[in-house]
């Protein structure tokens, strides 16, 4: 395990962490700016020394106040992407690579090379490099360094949106392939999305929720931070079939439960994580028929929860998980909605797309 | 005879420079460059103390590195001639141990240059440090390089144009010292008569105005030509990176 206890001083606020991750999967750090996201990461690789406390990875201190330990700098093995790249400008893409690369072993550097995508930029300098390239770059050199852990700070956050698409492919396939803890720093839950496996939510510097993504997202640690149209349910699911004659793919949820979605997903057997947004979720209170909307789902109602005066959040179960579904104060009132009801939740097809579905690939890793 | 091995061959008696003006010339170059290269490192590390690290007493460190800059070179001189000397407090044992001696002899005159020009060199090389994005050196800490190795790999070569800059300034500080030297050393021919004492020695003399104007144009050309140089060179560092950064 990674086990992180520390507390920071930072001006006016305390930082406090206690946490234990586990030594494979991707770890999300979420907060808003001066939440001490970045600080955090920055005493995990010893560019800031905490107040207190103690870092361990696996057997061994990387800091611990009590027995006086401060492993330097260049000799804690962390990998770190800066949101910055911090290429060296005179140094060529090779250059850059091999900064930490000891073992010049080939085999490892070409392969790092092929699954960043770096092959053509090998011999130009990071002045000429495009900020997506210059991240794949940073991440290259980070992992050629062998590190025990993988830091990345907001690698996506400097660049537009078709470099953030163009990058988040490279950015699963590292988390496929890295047997080692990697913490994503990011103020975006839509990459959280693509990438955690983990989430540990930052408020002013208090730790306000550690776990796997799923419980996090289903808990109260994110209300403050997501808009009423962004709030979402997280589902895993195993790809089905495309259907023979539509654009559009079945997801099995298990327990005979299954989701159509648009476009074509053809890995069939993977699993996924599927997000549905509130907002897209009707309730009937008997099946209806002669609808236009492909997914109707038997569930029980489980909690109904007033969020605020506009907004009533339906807890609703479904094949073992949750799905939750916004409607209106009316609406619940009209229906005479009580708990432990079996009701019959509408999906449009039409309304989960690619960006809400990604790979669920810890539990392919570990399964 | 130096002459000819300096300019590969072209002898600079060939240029119309007479003995005296060669003597004086070399005798120039050889204590500048001297100057240069024993004052470099221990302006290095004094401009990276300053630009990259915080210790007590830093602000008076600066101001005493400075202190050559606004002193009356005389004074500068005559400080040396009180430490240095072989009777000095400093140049007594120095004598004594290594026989060393700086007094009445061009290594004296080198010291004396390398002082007076030495804050104008750790001016340039700490704001050329101070222009390095300390975020490469952790980038670079946290890859694995140690203190030393991020300093020779990463702020040595990234500042490489500022030190050229400083060395080409001090470089043109110790041609035209004058004021220390000649309170130092004294004014020797063939030994501490550099261009500027030898151009002082003919004003000094009667009907001697000619040879002092000649002088006078070689420490332009060879003025120029430094600064020619140094804009080669810095053009050089930038073109091995690819474009402008």
């Amino acid at each position: 395990m990674l086990n992180i206890k520390l507390e920071k001083r930072l001006g006016d606020v305390c930082l406090k962490v206690d946490a234990s991750l586990p030594l494979k999967g991707v770890t999300a750090v979420f907060g808003l700016s001066g939440a001490g996201k970045s600080s955090l990461i920055n005493m995990l690789a010893g560019l800031v020394t905490p107040d207190s406390g103690s870092i361990a990875l696996g057997q061994e201190w990387l800091f611990n106040s009590e027995q006086g330990i401060n492993l330097a700098v260049e000799k804690r093995r962390t990998g770190y992407v800066f949101q910055d790249a911090r290429l060296f400008p005179h140094y060529k893409v090779r250059g850059n690579l091999n900064y930490g690369n000891k073992d010049k072993d080939p085999v490892h550097f070409d392969r790092i090379v092929a699954l960043l995508g770096l092959e053509s930029l090998l011999e130009r300098y990071p002045a000429t490099l495009s900020g997506g390239e210059k991240q794949r770059v940073a991440m290259g050199r980070a992992l050629l360094s062998r590190p025990r852990l993988l830091l990345l700070d907001e690698p996506l956050a400097s660049l537009d949106a078709p470099r953030k698409r163009e990058l988040l492919p490279y950015l699963q396939a590292l988390a496929e392939h890295l047997a080692i803890p990697i913490i994503y720093v990011s103020h975006s839950l839509d990459e959280i999305l693509q990438l955690a496996d983990r989430l540990l939510v930052l408020e002013r510097g208090q730790q306000v929720a550690c776990g796997p993504l799923q419980q996090v997202w289903d808990s109260q640690a994110l209300r403050p931070w997501v808009e009423a149209p962004a709030q979402g349910s997280l589902l895993l699911a195993e790809i089905g079939e495309v259907h023979p004659e539509y654009n559009m793919t079945r997801l099995r949820l298990g327990d005979n439960a299954e989701l159509w979605v648009s476009g074509r997903l053809t890995n069939v057997g993977d699993s996924v994580r599927v997000r549905v947004h509130s907002q897209q979720v009707s309730v009937c209170l008997q099946r209806p028929e002669g609808s236009s909307i492909r997914n109707i789902l038997a569930v029980t109602l489980a909690e109904i929860r007033q969020q605020d005066e506009d907004r009533v959040r339906l807890k609703l179960a479904l094949a073992g998980t949750h799905l939750w579904a916004n409607i209106t104060p009316w609406a619940r009132d009209e229906l005479g909605l009580t708990v432990g009801q079996t009701l019959f939740a509408q999906i449009k097809g039409l309304s989960i797309g690619a960006e809400d579905i990604a790979p669920a690939h810890l539990l392919k890793r570990f399964s | 005879m130096a002459g000819a091995a300096l300019t590969g061959g072209l002898r600079l008696s060939d240029l119309g420079l007479t003995e005296y003006e060669i003597s004086a010339l070399l005798l120039s170059l050889k204590v500048a460059l001297a100057s240069v290269a024993f004052s470099l490192p221990v302006g290095i590390f004094c401009a990276w103390l300053l630009a990259r690290k915080e210790f007590r007493g830093k602000a008076l460190f600066d101001s005493l590195l400075h202190l050559p800059l606004v002193l009356p070179p005389v004074v500068t001189g005559y400080l040396l001639l009180v430490a240095m000397g072989r009777q000095g407090l400093i140049g007594k044992y120095l004598y004594d141990w290594f026989g060393l001696s700086f007094s009445f002899s061009w290594r004296g005159a080198a010291l004396a240059s390398a002082l007076v020009s030495f804050p104008l060199m750790v001016r340039a090389i700490r704001q050329a440090f101070e222009a390095v994005d300390p975020g490469l050196e952790q980038a670079a800490r946290t890859l694995g390089a140690g203190r030393w190795r991020v300093f020779c790999s990463i702020t040595l070569p990234l500042s490489l144009a500022g030190i050229i800059s400083g060395m080409v300034l001090a470089f043109a500080r110790s041609l035209g010292e004058f004021g220390a030297t000649i309170t130092f050393v004294s004014n020797i021919p063939g030994e501490t008569r550099t261009l500027p004492l030898a151009m002082f020695s003919f004003i000094e003399t009667p009907g001697a105005e000619a040879q002092a104007a000649r002088l006078c144009v070689i420490a332009i050309g060879i003025a120029l030509l430094a600064l020619l140089a140094s804009q080669y060179l810095s053009r050089r560092v930038h073109s091995a990176r690819g474009t402008e950064c």
